[in-house]
């Protein structure tokens, strides 16, 4: 099982940990990849905002890239995924807009000819792998731990995009993905919400409610952590969280913010430090504490 | 079929009434909407239940509720479509606005976003012929925005909604670009600008596609609302961090390939925004303790002149 691996911006800069701990686990899973290190940055939907040819094109040649390896493009973060399959949709179902691209990618050398898939991690783990199969690399069983999902807008909407239709598990795959370690789902209305991170900078108010409001209903609804598919997600659920939830609620940061890969090596019995839990904002320790208390198989 | 609906019911002129849910099983036709489970429920089992619908057909847009946490209309869901398995129905009002009764919420909020955009058009002249004449290709461009049927359903679900009920909402933003987009309007700058500057105008809006994914006739407001962004700048508003922050990552991936985080912060809140810096540097102060600072060089793609050239050429034909 081989992929052509785009980490995304943020695994290289902001959240170190995802990046480490990502490819840590996919070692485990058994997964090959080639690192598309030529690859431009998809652009975050905030490109697109000013110049939507000008960020498909650079998503595009990324796929075209991959489709040469005749490999598909694996992704660690819910924005790449579903930039980049917008933009995939988008040539995929307009042969014309696609001419157009691949004129513009003439000059390198490159033509997309439509046929690279875009998973996420948490869809190659649930689809590729598949739920038995991932079980086997666990050591541990995280009975007794409460975890609730929060998926990232771009991994879940436009739905038409993201292949939901051919693939009806991808509605629930942070819940099997949790299931699948042995934790208990905390289910709330807020997992498919938006964290805030594209307002942080432009209304911070706005977007530290956000924050607050999800991790506040996690703690109250007695959550042990919340693991995210996105590290836009846990930079503003991590980062921000002591702020927001001492303006908004009064409180203190409670709520750890654990990257779906970190999940997956701590059922795999990886450790703290491996993981970069240590590295987070809001502590870990008490989660951390609470698998290591666990006992392997 | 068998369908079994919990619906939340509240009735807010009862006094000390509280919010509850109930449940309904009933055996519908296997060509069921939604709607007309609710109808039958209605009639056949508990005549007190509250609900709003008019044509059945998505034409009115009288009949926007939450099904399942999503808002829908429910003359355009079978119940077979989301429960083959009679699995549970939750039916719930819509989000973001006044319940009157158990599924019917008020029109209040949705007209005065509306009212906040000045839904009319303001020509400067009077027609030379008894009428503007106005081109097909202007007129198919705003079909968008004008298959509007005002249901409600993105405002439901709107999450800055959710937090900032000054927000002007997705429904009103898309139908302000509609007159923005329309050749006989003569206020296009005027309204750009208000547009711009405005507590809860187009910079708010958190790009969460809710509204696009929920809309039952293809409006797409968020990409309405990013137009008006980009025409809003082509019209020289570039006062807000919103402006600062696109222009970052534009320019951001222009150099390096990536996305750099540190000057995507600082450039958001202008340089010379001291409280907004002094703001942001616990934060970053905190992160680098714990070994995750965004670097100050950010990380480069490599072949970044390739990424370069590709900027140059798209944008090239844009002008
Ligand atoms: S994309 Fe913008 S307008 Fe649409 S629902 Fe999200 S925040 Fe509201
Ligand atoms: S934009 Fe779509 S969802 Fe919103 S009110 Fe109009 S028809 Fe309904």
């Amino acid at each position: 099982m081989k992929y052509a691996f785009y980490p995304g911006c943020v695994a290289r800069g902001g959240a170190p940990e995802l990046y480490d701990s990502a490819v840590a686990v996919m070692k485990r899973l058994g997964i090959e990849w080639e690192e598309l290190t030529k690859a431009a940055c998809t652009g975050a939907g905030l490109l697109q905002e000013k110049n939507r040819k000008l960020g498909d094109a650079l998503n595009i040649r990324t796929l075209a890239m991959a489709e040469q390896k005749g490999l598909d493009v694996l992704v660690i973060c819910s924005t790449c995924q579903g930039v980049m399959s917008q933009a995939n949709h988008a040539v995929q179902r307009d042969p014309e807009y696609l001419a157009e691209i691949n004129k513009v990618l003439a000059d390198e050398g490159l033509e997309y000819k439509g046929t690279t898939q875009v998973k996420h991690l948490l869809w190659v783990a649930i689809e590729d792998i598949g739920v038995e199969k991932l079980k086997g690399t666990f050591t541990k069983q995280l009975d007794g731990v409460k975890l609730a999902p929060f998926y990232g807008c771009y991994m879940v909407r436009p739905s038409a995009a993201l292949g939901f239709a051919a693939n009806p598990d991808r509605d629930t795959s942070l819940e099997i993905a949790i299931e699948a370690v042995g934790g208990e789902v905390f289910d709330f209305p807020g997992k498919t919400a938006c964290c805030g991170f594209p307002i942080l900078f432009i209304n911070q108010r706005n977007s530290l409610r956000m924050v607050s409001n999800h991790t506040g209903a996690a703690s109250d609804g007695g959550a042990d952590a919340m693991v995210t598919p996105c590290p836009l997600c846990h930079l503003n659920l991590d980062g921000y969280q002591p702020k927001a939830r001492k303006q908004n609620r009064g409180d203190k940061a409670d709520m750890p913010i654990i990257h779906l890969p970190q999940l997956l090596g701590l059922a795999m019995g990886m450790s703290e430090k491996e993981l970069g839990l240590q590295r987070h904002i809001v502590s870990t320790k008490e989660i951390v504490r609470k698998v290591d208390l666990i006992t392997a198989r | 079929m068998q369908a079994n609906l919990k619906v939340r019911r509240f009735n807010p002129g009862e006094p000390g009434a509280q919010p509850r849910f109930q449940e309904y099983s009933i055996d519908v036709h296997p060509d069921s909407t939604i709607l007309d489970a609710l109808i039958q429920v209605r009639e056949e089992v508990d005549g007190t239940l509250a609900l709003r619908c008019s044509c059945r057909a998505s034409i009115c847009g009288s009949c926007g509720m939450r099904v399942n946490g999503r808002a829908r209309l429910v003359c355009k869901t079978r119940v077979e479509h989301l429960a083959p398995n009679g699995e549970q129905l939750t039916i719930e009002p819509m989000g973001n606005q006044r319940v009157v009764k158990d599924l019917v919420v008020s029109l209040d909020t949705f007209f005065n976003q509306i009212k906040r955009i000045t839904p009319y058009m303001q020509p400067d002249k009077e027609p030379e012929h008894g009428e503007f004449i106005a081109s097909n290709e202007s007129m198919t461009n705003l079909l968008t925005a004008m298959n509007c049927i005002m249901c409600g359903c993105c405002v439901s679900d709107c999450t800055v909604l959710e937090v900032d009920p000054n927000f002007i909402g997705p429904a009103a933003l898309a139908k302000a670009w509609r007159f923005t987009e329309d050749p006989r309007d003569s206020k296009r700058n005027e309204r750009l600008n208000a547009l711009n500057n405005e507590a809860g105008g187009i910079w708010d809006c958190t790009r969460c596609m809710q509204c696009v994914e929920v809309c039952p006739k293809e409006v797409a407001p968020m990409e309405r609302i990013m137009e008006m962004r980009d025409a809003a700048i082509e019209a020289g508003n570039t006062n807000t961090s919103g402006y600062r922050h696109t222009e970052s990552m534009y320019n951001s991936v222009k150099k390096h390939g990536r996305l750099d985080e540190t000057r995507l912060a600082i450039d958001s809140a202008g340089w010379t925004n001291v409280p907004r810096m002094l703001d942001l540097a616990p934060i970053g102060f905190k992160a680098l303790l714990r070994g995750k600072m965004p670097p100050i060089l950010p990380h480069k793609a490599e072949d970044k002149q390739k990424i370069k050239d590709i900027y140059e050429k798209v944008e090239g034909e844009r002008k």
